[in-house]
């Protein structure tokens, strides 16, 4: 009798891999990556129904790295389920993320602090890590939301691209120089001339006739003529000359 | 399967977090004994996939303190089996014998010809459970080709546990006798 139990237990099977996937896909439990067409070239977005969970600038091992980050797997499909699709075309259109669902489950509170700041920076325009270190209220841990905006989970979506040195050079992305260089030439930003200006310690301007002082790709900023812009190298310089920061893109606290 | 319950908590608190951990967890109990009722491994696995989805719905609709107390191996079979049993009545197809799904190897077998034995006596009993009756070889496959206990079997199925254990049983005597037929 125990050789026929033992032979029954030796009649069972493994599921076959098919068997998860289709039921977590189906159930939309899992998470799905799709390609998309993104400001400089193909974007994965992977997503499940607390929003969209991850970006990467191709398809290539994007499964294998997605299981090695978030420790649960990811499927690929043509389409993000229901309207997401949608949402996240119009959001790479835009440069703005908007209500866009995303899933940080995985972040600390501080890591989504800095995200939801970095989601801030308008399409456009760029900040320094330690404008986004001031918007989460603590001006001094610039290393640690450098290292928060270095671990984003959802590049381009959460424009990290928009976040340079403070000293105002462009500097560097996860996904290499070139990207980054690329997604802010997409929206507009000419990378080359911002960062002559940091090579001449220029990282702030100001208006003469106004004497209100901005980040140089804030929108205010673009519409100082020429023959008013004074240019300077930090806070003090500004506030010695009699300048004020602007309320709208604060590039210091007054 | 039995410890199967241990997913109810996590369940309970985030059910789209923990419904992947459970589905990996569960997984092959449910297709193995899927694959033993149904006799078709594309059968089995459609049959394990439409008992996640059922499940994943139901569990949606409950209220966290039922899913805390569920009895989950239970719980789950009773659906596998409702799955199986109106597959078999929209198909009416019969079964095909298993005979070549039986594996190449088995992990522990010492020599080729303790293997070759074993195998042997793999595609016995798997045919001789083709002769008991539709309950008897239900809880057969559920007792001790899933493993669950005679009280999750009678949770699935709604019999009374007394009654499960004179099937099972009666079950093993009879595959005994078949295995012992094919010997002489």
């Amino acid at each position: 009798m125990t050789d026929l139990t033992e032979l029954l237990a030796d009649l069972a099977r493994p599921a076959p891999a098919t068997v998860a996937p289709a039921v977590l896909v189906e159930t939309g439990v899992a998470d799905v990556f799709a390609t998309f067409d993104g400001p400089s070239g193909s974007l994965t977005v992977a997503a499940n129904p607390r929003g969209v969970s991850a970006v990467a600038p191709t398809t290539h091992e994007f499964a294998a790295e997605f299981a090695d980050r978030f420790q649960r797997p990811a499927y690929p499909t043509d389409r993000l389920p229901g309207r997401l699709h949608g949402r996240v075309e119009r959001a790479l259109d835009s440069g703005r993320i908007g209500t866009l669902p995303i899933d940080l489950r995985t972040q600390t509170d501080f890591q989504r602090a800095v995200l939801s700041a970095v989601a801030s920076i308008p399409p456009g325009e760029v900040r320094p890590y330690g404008w986004v270190a001031r918007q989460v209220g603590k001006p001094r841990a610039v290393r640690a939301v450098g290292s928060a905006v270095g671990q984003n989970p959802i590049p381009v979506l959460v424009p990290c691209h928009r976040v340079v040195r403070s000293d105002g050079h462009v500097g560097a992305y996860r996904f290499g120089p070139t990207m980054k260089h690329q997604l802010l030439q997409a929206e507009g930003v000419d990378w080359a001339v911002l960062d002559e200006h940091a090579d001449r310690r220029q990282s702030l301007l100001g208006s003469a006739t106004t004497h209100i002082v901005c980040f140089p790709t804030c929108s205010h900023a673009r519409r100082i003529s020429e023959r008013h812009q004074r240019w300077f190298a930090n806070p003090h310089q500004a506030s010695e000359a009699g300048f004020r920061p602007c309320r709208r893109c604060e590039p210091f606290d007054q | 399967m039995t410890r199967l319950n241990g997913h109810r908590r996590a369940l309970a608190t985030d059910l789209d977090a923990a419904f992947p951990t459970f589905v990996h967890a569960s997984q092959d109990g449910l297709y193995g004994g899927l694959l033993r009722l149904t006799r078709d491994p594309q059968l089995a696995a459609d049959a394990a996939q439409d008992t996640y989805i059922r499940a994943y719905r139901a569990l949606s609709d409950y209220q966290p303190e039922r899913i805390r107390t569920l009895e989950v191996a239970g719980w789950l079979w009773t659906i596998a089996l409702n799955v199986v049993r109106n597959e078999a009545r929209r198909t009416r197809r019969k079964p095909v014998l298993l005979l070549d799904q039986l594996p190449e190897t088995t992990a522990d077998t010492p020599g080729p010809e303790d293997h070759a034995l074993e195998r042997a006596s793999l595609v016995q009993v798997a045919a001789a459970l083709d002769h008991l009756s539709e309950t008897g070889r239900q809880s057969v496959v559920l007792r001790h080709v899933v493993g669950l206990s005679y009280r999750e079997i009678a949770e699935a199925t709604g019999r009374p546990i007394n009654t499960i254990k004179s099937d099972v049983r009666r079950g093993l005597r009879s595959l005994a006798e078949h295995m012992g037929d094919s010997h002489d």
